[in-house]
């Protein structure tokens, strides 16, 4: 494994490589135009020096002791160790996976139900439909800003109500660590919940419409007809919601950003702020690799059964 | 709301695509659903209206802590400020730069990613390479890796060459993360085309970029826009890249806006903040608006990219 990032590294310093997908395409039987070989050299590029090369460039950086600049000494895993005996760190793992598991929950259970509600033959549905998924359209940014706005103890939503009249009313969530990180899982779900209604009705809509009828016919009640049949028959869609939304919980930043800044204190910090900071403030780049690392790491824990199950057996095109 | 009720009942009933429970008559059940339904629309709309109440407001309305009430004296002041003179850390221009900058990052990202996007998709669905499937399925998998993975590298990889906080390098990185669900999309789009067709081409002496620009490429209009409408909201509504690529001088409209709002010292100027924000939101929202069904079917299929 070393050997093979060192090896990496080598080659990596921008020079670009396009010598190895083209010679393996040549030794290829059928004659390959250079014209097909021309077109394909930036998806190349691309693929080796920005996602495997930088990638390993990455990892191989978590195994020194840069701060500043980087060196390339070798000090096995005391960044890991360090890292994981940093509490920011330790918080932020903490918050992602709090944060993971409120905000999948919500987003899955509200998604589910607005795309089960909305499939009622309801009245208005193509309206309803661009509400429910109109803040997608909106910048994580833009989201924490409205929320923090909204939310903000002293003019917001809380002394709004109290001004009507309700003056015990407590809805201060972004001032206090322990209910900060609630807030920005209420930012989420109101940006996330109407793709997975969209996937989720996507589901729906291709259920075969007799197996109503058939439940009818046996006396089945609605909500068992889509507890016990609809909810298996979408479990599918219903994964790669989840797997989207998985991926969105490890990259979560922007939101942190705009609506927390990770604080009170150190109360909604996140692994993807973590590097951050210390690659491009704290001057602290072992560090910050290790960090990205255990990412990536999380990421592939997520991915890889995900990607397995969908389109390990056939290796045709994905859907 | 009952005579609505009854019209969409009787047209269930005489439907012949018929999707979900069918309502009957106006139960306690039908009306609990409406009441849901308009709850959630309620939570989903409220923020925004909250944000565009606030930006029209004077300050001295705001004050007084009532922020569902619609503005005494309406102003658009906050708007202007916004716009030309609110404070983004050390320069006073307004977020108008910003859009700006946004829009020169904008154009030639867009462009240049759905043009190699489609290059990719025909080239892999037509010219088969041995391991470009694979260097496909590696390109894929990236998307789902976290930026800060490959950042420090590419800002080495940037600074070496001399794009590091440009405009050029800005624009290259949109490419880069752009590249595997623009490929995505025409690879699956192009498979689906008949084969014959560009057997047709081929025997006609059809070479590789011939047939991409007078054959493929005047039959991807649908895809195109599919994929220029995805990777404009995806360019626009980006913060990390323009913060870490861009520049001082090529900051995006997410970060000046995220710098108006949350680097000012003194006294906050939360109209002039929400406009801002209202602002930088609009363009996704009208593309959203405008474009509806086929932005539907961008982020169904864009999702991956998060």
């Amino acid at each position: 494994m070393h050997t093979m990032l060192t090896k990496e590294r080598e080659r990596l310093p921008v020079r670009v490589d396009v010598a190895t997908p083209a010679g393996s395409a040549r030794r290829a039987r059928r004659r390959i135009r250079p014209s097909t070989l021309f077109a394909l050299a930036p998806m190349a590029v691309v693929v080796g020096v920005v996602y495997l090369g930088a990638m390993a460039w990455t990892v191989r950086l978590s195994t020194t002791s840069s701060k500043l600049l980087p060196t390339y000494d070798f000090v096995g895993l005391d960044q890991y160790e360090r890292l994981f005996a940093n509490a920011r760190f330790l918080v932020s793992l903490q918050n992602m996976v709090v944060f993971g598991v409120l905000f999948i929950a919500a987003c899955l259970v509200l998604g589910f139900l607005l795309a089960v509600l909305i499939d009622q033959r309801v009245k208005a549905e193509g309206l309803l439909r661009t509400i429910y998924l109109y803040p997608h359209a909106l910048s994580f940014i833009v989201t924490g800003l409205a929320w923090q706005w909204f939310l903000n103890p002293e003019l917001g939503l809380q002394r709004a109500v109290r001004e009507a009249g309700f003056e015990s009313f407590a809805f201060a969530w972004l001032a206090d660590g322990e209910t900060a990180l609630y807030a920005l899982v209420l930012a989420g779900v109101w940006q996330s919940s109407g793709l997975v209604m969209v996937i989720l009705l996507a589901g729906l809509r291709g259920v075969d419409p007799d197996l109503w009828k058939a439940a009818r016919v046996d006396g089945i009640p609605a909500w068992r007809y889509y507890l016990s049949i609809v909810l298996p028959l979408i479990g599918p869609m219903i994964v790669t919601a989840t797997v989207l939304l998985a991926i969105a919980v490890v990259k979560l930043y922007d939101l942190v950003v705009a609506m927390t800044k990770g604080g009170p204190g150190i109360a909604t910090e996140v692994p993807a702020k973590f590097v951050m900071d210390h690659l491009f403030e704290r001057a602290n780049v072992g560090l910050g690799t290790a960090a990205a690392t255990v990412m990536l790491v999380t990421v592939l824990a997520v991915l890889t059964p995900w990607l397995y199950a969908r389109y390990g057996s056939t290796s045709g095109r994905p859907a | 709301m009952t005579s609505a009720v009854v019209t969409s009942t009787d047209r269930a009933r005489g439907g012949i695509t018929a999707r979900g429970r069918r309502p009957r008559r106006l139960t306690a059940g039908r009306i609990g659903l409406y009441a849901f339904l308009a709850s959630a629309a309620l939570f989903f709309l409220l923020p925004a209206w909250i944000m565009l109440l606030t930006s029209l407001k004077p300050m001295e309305e705001i004050r007084q802590g009532t922020i569902f009430a619609l503005p005494l004296a309406p102003t658009l002041e906050a708007w202007a400020a916004a716009w030309g003179s609110a404070c983004t850390g050390l320069t006073c221009e307004g977020i108008s730069v910003g859009f700006w900058n946004s829009v020169r990052i904008l154009v030639p990202s867009v462009i240049l990613s759905v043009l190699l996007g489609a290059l990719n998709g025909y080239a892999l669905s037509f010219w088969p390479v041995r391991g470009a499937n694979v260097l496909f399925a590696i390109l894929l998998a990236g998307a789902f890796v976290p930026y800060q993975v490959f950042l420090y590298p590419l800002v080495r990889m940037f600074s070496s060459v001399g794009i590091y906080n440009s405009l050029a390098g800005i624009v290259l990185v949109h490419v880069i993360f752009g590249m595997p669900i623009m490929t995505l999309l025409f690879r699956n789009f192009y498979a689906s085309l008949p084969r014959e067709l560009f057997n047709a081409a081929r025997v006609d002496g059809g070479g590789f970029f011939t047939i991409f620009l007078r054959v493929m490429l005047p039959m991807s209009t649908p895809i195109l826009v599919v994929a220029v409408i995805l990777q404009v909201t995806g360019v626009w509504n980006d913060f990390i890249l323009g913060l870490t690529f861009a520049g001082r001088e090529n900051l995006p409209m997410t970060v000046q806006l995220n710098n108006i709002v949350n680097s000012t010292h003194g006294v906050r100027l939360y109209n002039v903040d929400m406009a801002a924000t209202v602002l930088t939101g609009v363009v996704p929202l009208a593309i959203y608006f405008v474009t509806g069904r086929w932005f539907v079917r961008g982020i169904a299929a864009g999702a991956v990219k998060g």
